[in-house]
């Protein structure tokens, strides 16, 4: 099974804590900080490690400050073993 | 490591020892170019927006950004920018620009589209600019079926100014200028430019989106895409309205004002293509 990591970047300084990208994450993953910017503004924060880099967060960002990655990680390989086989196993020689 | 610091932002998260610091970089190991797959697009400058926190005018200056950008088309697009919030977006696109006077953006842009044809012009307008002094410049356009795109950013109030009553207010909504509500009694009815404009034969492509959630915005840069293909093709005046919200004025949060505008604006303002090749124009 294939499992999709995502992580994104929030540019800080340019965030001005409008919640929308919060609201947009299915994961529930953003959060505002409990510091200030040097604009003054709280900012975003990522407070889970759900991140699927779906990029709704960075579609509904007014700022344009998100920066989203995204990576298939291949899980350990599941290799067939004989006890996985049902039924008959047909072995055709070549010559 | 100290950027490391600034990302999750919390001071409880100082790293101490190694064993956090080895946590947080098999956390943060994906953050590489090659996974890279959203970024602020080029052609938009490193300046700050001055819009307000949850301003839908970022999110359409970002989207048309990102469809120049994709098009390559950096060096052949010029946008005017208007009177109202958006005044400055000249500041945040890295293209030529141009400033015109009140209302007159499309007036602009025929100017230079006639003399640059083989340049992709933009105007990027509020519903002040856009239907109200500058009406008549945008019907005239409209007719005559200049070969530009005109970006028209509804939020149903004058942002800048403080908050008076816009012709796309809707009725019973408060503003300064109509403190008790609109009444259309004394103040008229909304005006929904963008269906007056479809009837138009010489316009193209007009279509109302929104950018309040992530499904909208992807059907908005759809049409964005659409509006500068058409434009290459040399097919005549494109119109896109995007209904947007002003948290500042409507006096209300970000969150709250996207509810408010899903409930109140877009069921006056039905979003969707209004005259596009190959659908019949709603007259």
């Amino acid at each position: 099974m294939a499992k999709v990591k995502g992580d994104i970047v929030v540019d800080i300084e340019k965030c001005k804590g409008c919640e929308l990208c919060a609201q947009a994450c299915p994961q529930d993953a953003l959060e505002l900080s409990r510091q200030v910017n040097s604009k003054g503004y709280l900012y975003i924060v990522k407070i889970e490690d759900n991140c699927t880099g779906c990029t709704n967060c960075s579609l509904v960002c007014p700022e344009g400050v998100i920066k989203v990655y995204r990576k298939t990680v291949d899980n350990k390989e599941h290799i067939a073993t004989i006890s996985d086989v049902k039924g008959d196993i047909k072995v055709t020689v070549a010559s | 490591m100290n950027e490391k610091r600034l990302i999750t932002g919390d001071p409880a998260d100082v790293l101490t020892d190694e064993a956090q610091i080895d946590a947080m970089i098999a956390r943060e190991s994906i953050c590489n170019n090659e996974n890279l797959i959203y970024e602020r697009p080029e052609t938009l400058t490193d300046a700050i927006f001055h819009y307000c926190p949850g301003c839908g005018h970022g999110v359409t200056h970002r989207l048309i950004a990102e469809v120049i950008n994709e098009l390559d088309i950096q060096s052949e697009t010029i946008g005017i920018a208007p009177v109202g919030c958006a005044v400055f977006a000249y500041h945040y696109f890295n293209i030529d620009m141009t400033e015109a006077a009140h209302g007159r953006a499309t007036a602009v842009a025929t100017g230079i589209k006639r003399l640059l044809p083989d340049k992709y012009v933009f105007s990027y307008q509020g519903d002040g600019d856009l239907a109200a002094i500058g009406t008549g410049e945008t019907i005239h356009t409209c007719n005559r079926g200049e070969n530009i795109l005109i970006v028209f950013v509804n939020n149903g109030i004058y942002g800048m100014t403080g908050g008076q009553m816009a012709p796309t207010t809707l009725i019973g909504m408060k503003s300064t200028t109509s403190p008790y509500g609109r009444d259309a009694a004394t103040m008229g009815y909304p005006l929904r430019i963008t269906e007056m404009i479809a009837t138009l034969p010489a316009t193209y492509y007009v279509t109302r989106q929104a950018v309040n959630t992530p499904a909208n915005v992807r059907k908005a840069k759809k049409a964005f895409q659409k509006a500068f293909e058409y434009q290459k093709q040399k097919k005549g005046t494109c119109f896109i309205e995007i209904v947007s919200n002003c948290p500042s004025n409507w006096k209300m949060t970000p969150l709250q004002s996207n509810k408010w505008l899903e409930e109140n604006m877009l069921t006056f303002y039905k979003l969707g293509d209004i005259k596009a090749p190959g659908k019949e124009s709603a007259e």
